[in-house]
């Protein structure tokens, strides 16, 4: 039996969480569930409040108002070291008069676990992170891939029944990052602890999510999963910090939605009157040959500004009639490079009916 | 070996030399610019550090009547004057150091924790006696703390005490005065090292499940310790061949090290046992430092490499 978080992992209800520093409010009204053994990930841009909520959620700040409850029992005025969480941080926090067996048995040291006991749950803690036999290394003798996986291992041997993370792989190069996500995922598949992840990096939340809380100015703009969330951002917050998106003034009257004297093809109900935005994904843009192609295909014309090829895919820069600058991707295949345009060739833009996706225009 | 493959050896070859005189004598120019920068440096150290201890050494070795001899390192052995002033020394030194420490800790680790503001504005008032003359504090201190000083006064007055208590003139009053003078060189490299513990380290103690007090027995306390080692090593040092003070204060019941040597130059004029003295107390200062970087070097490398 490895650790076995998944029996005692617990569901947390943040709610009305309000955090002020001075005259600025980091946090408003804040309120966020997460269900036992979920990995929700905090994403949103430096200052969104997401590291804040963190060390709320740790007890390292204090709230003004709010409550933080995990698996019912009330933790917001509980000491940090009471609070039973494990916390990787950003820069991994090791210690550096410790070795990495003692780094890792710490927290069972504070718990009074016997020595017998402690050396066998950090073996197992190390087996688990891949660090089998490393034990005695001084910390300064890691990678910092390997720090990364102690401060992990050192944040799950004593079996909090959360764990939060910090930006754990902001530290590390690309190709390892890429690793560590996968790696954490499988982890975390395995352990079933309920996680809190906090990140910028909006790939990386959408990679290792099993839901997305996308915060903006102390709030949280909207919580989904990562493909609901790509497909139907729901702010043009959203829309603009996941993944690339073009966005187009569009106009809702009578029941019906247009783009200058185009009526729209949607799926969707048309929303309330007004200017609303088209939020147009570059990959969902096509080339269409056939200007007198209908059905569920909404088309817009064009100018060519300029296509460059990338090897796997072509991106084409184009100008709307209204001098708006769309972004269309697509795959390298023959038969599309066979009929690539020039820059400053007329052409037509498709999109279809499923993917047109309306945000407020604020 | 076949014609093809001689060729191809001789062609990496020749890449391999290209220049290569040319880069190796540019590396041999630079190093001797680099020295030449360094020169008069190097010619500094040589004459006020290594030439003077060379002819504090030399001194040493001659008696009185000008003969090369022991006498004055065997005075060292059969005076017990000589030795008693010696034991005098360390034990300003000690005590001294471990009231710096006592005091300077608590102090340091408040710096360490103040707003980065408040903690410079506090700073200032650890540095302020710097700008003061030893000789001026050290008077100032006899004032306050002799018979009929300040602190004696007020205590009478308060009835607190009926006679005055003997602060000045002896042991007492020389390790007070040369705490207040020495608090500083404790008190900044302690917080310097203070200041680079990652609050993050002390986060990760509590989150993992030690309290307060727990997190700085098991994490604050042993990452200051490099602090505390160079803060300690500086005011021990200093104590070591301190002068002003203890003459002042001690009342002349104090005898340290600097003392008599000044009483054997200048009383007795008799420059080959000053010498001797300032020998001892160099190789003795030298065999504590060895003792405490070897004591303290193996825990605090660890510390100290990874910043």
């Amino acid at each position: 039996m490895l650790l076995s978080l998944a029996q005692s992992a617990l569901p947390i209800g943040i709610s009305g969480i309000e955090k002020r520093f001075g005259a600025v409010s980091i946090l408003s009204d804040l309120s966020l569930d997460v269900a036992a053994g979920e990995f929700l990930t905090l994403l949103g841009p430096s200052g969104s409040g997401k590291t804040t909520l963190l060390m709320i959620l740790a007890g390292f700040v204090r709230a003004n108002a709010g409550s933080i409850k995990v698996g019912g029992e009330e933790i917001i005025t509980m000491p940090p070291h009471k609070r039973n969480i494990g916390m990787v941080f950003q820069n991994y926090a090791l210690f550096p008069h410790m070795n990495v067996f003692h780094n890792i048995a710490f927290p069972l040291k504070q718990r009074r676990v016997p020595a017998a006991e402690t050396a066998e749950r950090v073996e197992r803690a190390l087996d688990l992170v891949q660090l089998k036999g490393l034990g005695e290394r001084r910390v300064d003798q890691l990678s910092g891939g390997q720090r990364q996986r102690v401060a992990l291992a050192r944040a799950i041997v004593f079996e909090p029944r959360i764990v939060l993370m910090d930006e754990p792989l902001s530290a590390l190069d690309k190709s390892l990052r890429e690793h560590m996500q996968i790696e954490l995922r499988n982890l975390h598949r395995r352990l079933g602890m309920t996680t809190v992840y906090v990140t910028h990096d909006q790939r990386e939340a959408i990679t290792m999510s099993d839901r997305i809380a996308v915060m903006n100015a102390g709030r949280i703009e909207q919580i989904d999963q990562p493909e609901v969330l790509y497909a139907r951002p729901r702010t043009k917050f959203v829309a603009g910090f996941i993944g690339e998106s073009n966005f187009v003034p569009v106009e809702s009257r009578n029941g019906s939605v247009w783009y200058e004297d185009r009526k729209l093809r949607m799926n969707d109900a048309a929303p309330s009157s007004g200017r609303h935005l088209m939020v147009v994904r570059p990959e969902k843009l096509r080339l269409v040959a056939d200007a007198d192609e209908t059905g569920g295909v909404n088309l817009l014309p064009a100018t060519v500004g300029d296509v460059i090829y990338q090897g796997d895919s072509f991106v084409c820069y184009a100008t709307l009639k209204d001098g708006r600058q769309v972004t269309l991707r697509d795959y390298c295949r023959p038969d599309v490079l066979a009929k690539l345009p020039a820059p400053g060739e007329p052409i037509t833009l498709g999109i279809d009916a499923q993917d047109v996706v309306l945000v407020a225009d604020q | 070996m076949s014609l093809a493959s001689a060729s191809l050896d001789h062609a990496s070859h020749r890449d391999g030399v290209i220049n290569a005189d040319a880069l190796r004598a540019d590396a041999r120019r630079e190093s001797r610019g680099m020295f030449a920068l360094l020169s008069p440096g190097l010619f500094l150290v040589f004459a006020v550090i290594i030439v003077p201890i060379g002819w504090l050494f030399w001194l040493s070795l001659f008696d009185e009547s000008g003969q090369l001899s022991a006498a004055n390192y065997a005075r060292f052995f059969d005076q017990a004057s000589y030795i008693k002033t010696f034991v005098t020394t360390f034990k300003v030194a000690f005590t001294v150091t471990g009231a710096c420490v006592l005091l300077g800790y608590p102090l340091a680790y408040m710096l360490s924790q103040l707003p980065r503001r408040a903690a410079s504005i506090c700073l200032i008032f650890v540095i302020l006696p710097f700008w003061t003359s030893v000789l001026v504090r050290t008077y100032a201190w006899l004032v306050i703390l002799q018979r009929k000083g300040l602190v004696n006064t007020w205590l009478m007055d308060l009835g607190v005490i009926s006679q005055p208590l003997p602060l000045a003139n002896n042991f007492a009053g020389v390790v007070i005065g040369m705490t207040h003078i020495m608090l500083p060189f404790l008190v900044l490299p302690l917080y310097a090292s203070m200041k680079t513990i990652d609050a993050d380290c002390l986060r990760a103690g509590m989150n993992l499940g030690a309290s307060p007090a727990a997190t700085f027995r098991q994490i604050f306390f042993p990452l200051s310790l490099p602090g505390l080692a160079s803060g300690l090593v500086i005011v021990f040092v200093l104590c070591l061949g301190f002068f002003v003070t203890p003459a002042l204060m001690g009342g002349g019941k104090v005898i340290m090290w600097a003392m008599r040597m000044e009483q054997t130059t200048s009383l007795y004029s008799n420059w080959g046992a000053g010498a001797a003295l300032g020998v001892v107390l160099l190789a003795v200062t030298l065999a504590l430092l060895g003792l405490f970087h070897w004591l303290l070097g193996t825990r605090a490398t660890g510390v100290w490499s990874e910043r």
